[in-house]
Parts: structure tokens; C-alpha cells; sequence
């Protein structure tokens, strides 16, 4: 059974590249808190990973091709709880906690991914 | 000024902001016990304008940025001073047209969105840096 690196550490590679851009995007959100007619951003993690994961995507040339996770995905506008009269929808509460969520999947997969790699690496080094 | 490349353009920045902010905040302080001798020369509290920042290349990244300070549209209060050395041929000295209150909760907010800001970037700095270090 042959196992390609790509399959192997595929999923938490992708997962990594998507938690990034989601805490630059949520920090941008952090940042304009206070600025008026700021609209919050943000997008679906999980749509993005499979679409990420799933055959085929714009940069895929042959048909055994996996996707990768890209970081022109689709944005959306978050909607606010309660609206402001400055038209801003920077919700601290809602950010910190997605910031936080995102943070802790990070390192998880960060985690993952290490362990991943430090296991290949035993089995190369057949020690 | 240059695009906005990296999640550390966006904390520079919008930690300028805030801390533009709080300058306003400390002169309007500093200014709010000051008397002038005619209406117009009274000090009018200052106030930042921020406004979003856009990243050209990567969207989804925006910072916050000082577009202008204004003085606020306030009109100064008129006092009796007959003994005072600015007042007018009257015996009237104007103001500074400054609510004290208004500005400690100005920086009271200011600060915390600079801790928010700062926290929040420094968070993605420690990932990034245990990122680089991954598989060894």
C-alpha cells in the first residue's frame, strides 16, 4: 500500500492554510471596531476545507488532482446581533470568541500536523 | 502609503489609530480648564475620524486609519469673570467647550481597543512562530 505525503498530511496542510486566513480576517475585524460603516467579515470554515479537499478546483489539471485550500475563498458579511447607528456590525463579543475558537483549531492542527510529520520521520529514519 | 501585505501592516496601523485617538483624548484634557476672551479662540474639543483601509491584493484584510481630526461643533460656555485677566469689555471669558466625562470614557475605549488589537496580534505572532518551527 503506497500512501502520498499530499494524502497523508493533506487535511491538516489545508486546514492550516484556511485557520490562517480566517484569523487575519477576524483580526481586521478586531481592528475597526471602532470605525463607523465597517462592515464585519468572515467565511464558512467548513465549506471552504471541502471544497479545499474535494477533486477537482480551478488550479487542478488532471483528474486525480486534489484541490488546495485557497485564500481567495468565498467572503461573507457577518450579520450583527444588534445594529449600531455608525453602521458598523464589529461585534466584540462575536469576534473574540471566533478569534478564540479559531485559535485553539489552529494549534490543533498545528499539533496534528506535527505529530504527522515527527511520525514520517521515525519511519524514515527506522530508528 | 504603501498596500497592506501582512496581518502586522494591519495591527501597525490600526494601533496608530488608536493611539491618535488618545492623543486627542490627553490635549482635550489638558485644554479643558483653558479660558478665552473671545468666542471664537475658545478651545473646541478634538476628535479623530477613522475611516476602513482596504488591502488592494488580499481581501478581507482592512485596518483602520486616521483620516483627519476635526474640532467638534461646540459652542464654548460663556462665564462672569469681571476679575479675570482674558475677559472681555464686558467681563464675560469663554470656556474650552471640553466634557471631561466624555472624554475619560473616549479613552477608557481607546485603550481597551489598542489592548484588543495588540492581543489579537500577538496571538497570530506566537502561531506563526511555532508554525516556522513545525516537524523539528
Amino acid at each position: 500500500m503506497t500512501v502520498g505525503f499530499r494524502d497523508s498530511i493533506g487535511l491538516h496542510a489545508n486546514a492550516l492554510i484556511l485557520r490562517e486566513r480566517r484569523g487575519e480576517i477576524l483580526a481586521s475585524n478586531i481592528a475597526n471596531a471602532a470605525t463607523p460603516n465597517f462592515k464585519a467579515r468572515d467565511f464558512d470554515f467548513d465549506a471552504e476545507l471541502s471544497r479545499a479537499m474535494g477533486p477537482g478546483g480551478p488550479d487542478s489539471t488532471a483528474p486525480g488532482h486534489l484541490g488546495t485550500a485557497r485564500a481567495d475563498g468565498q467572503l461573507g458579511y457577518r450579520v450583527p446581533v444588534t445594529t449600531a447607528l455608525d453602521g458598523n456590525t464589529v461585534e466584540l463579543a462575536t469576534e473574540q470568541m471566533a478569534f478564540a475558537e479559531n485559535t485553539l483549531r489552529y494549534q490543533t492542527s498545528l499539533q496534528l500536523l506535527n505529530r504527522r510529520i515527527s511520525g514520517l520521520m521515525t519511519a524514515i529514519k527506522g530508528e | 502609503m504603501s498596500d497592506i501585505k501582512t496581518i502586522f501592516d494591519v495591527g501597525a496601523r490600526a494601533l496608530s489609530a488608536q493611539m491618535v485617538r488618545m492623543n486627542t483624548v490627553a490635549s482635550n484634557l489638558a485644554n479643558a480648564g483653558t479660558v478665552a476672551s473671545t468666542r471664537e479662540d475658545a478651545f473646541r474639543a478634538l476628535r479623530p475620524v477613522f475611516e476602513t483601509e482596504f488591502a488592494k491584493a488580499r481581501e478581507g484584510l482592512s485596518t483602520t486609519n486616521v483620516s483627519e481630526v476635526v474640532m467638534l461643533d461646540r459652542e464654548p460656555e460663556r462665564l462672569y469673570r469681571p476679575d479675570h485677566p482674558a475677559a472681555d469689555k464686558d467681563g464675560f471669558v469663554y470656556a474650552a467647550a471640553v466634557n471631561t466625562e466624555e472624554e475619560m470614557v473616549e479613552m477608557v475605549e481607546a485603550s481597551r481597543q489598542y489592548q484588543n488589537t495588540l492581543e489579537t496580534l500577538s496571538t497570530l505572532r506566537a502561531l506563526m512562530a511555532r508554525t516556522v518551527q513545525m516537524g523539528s
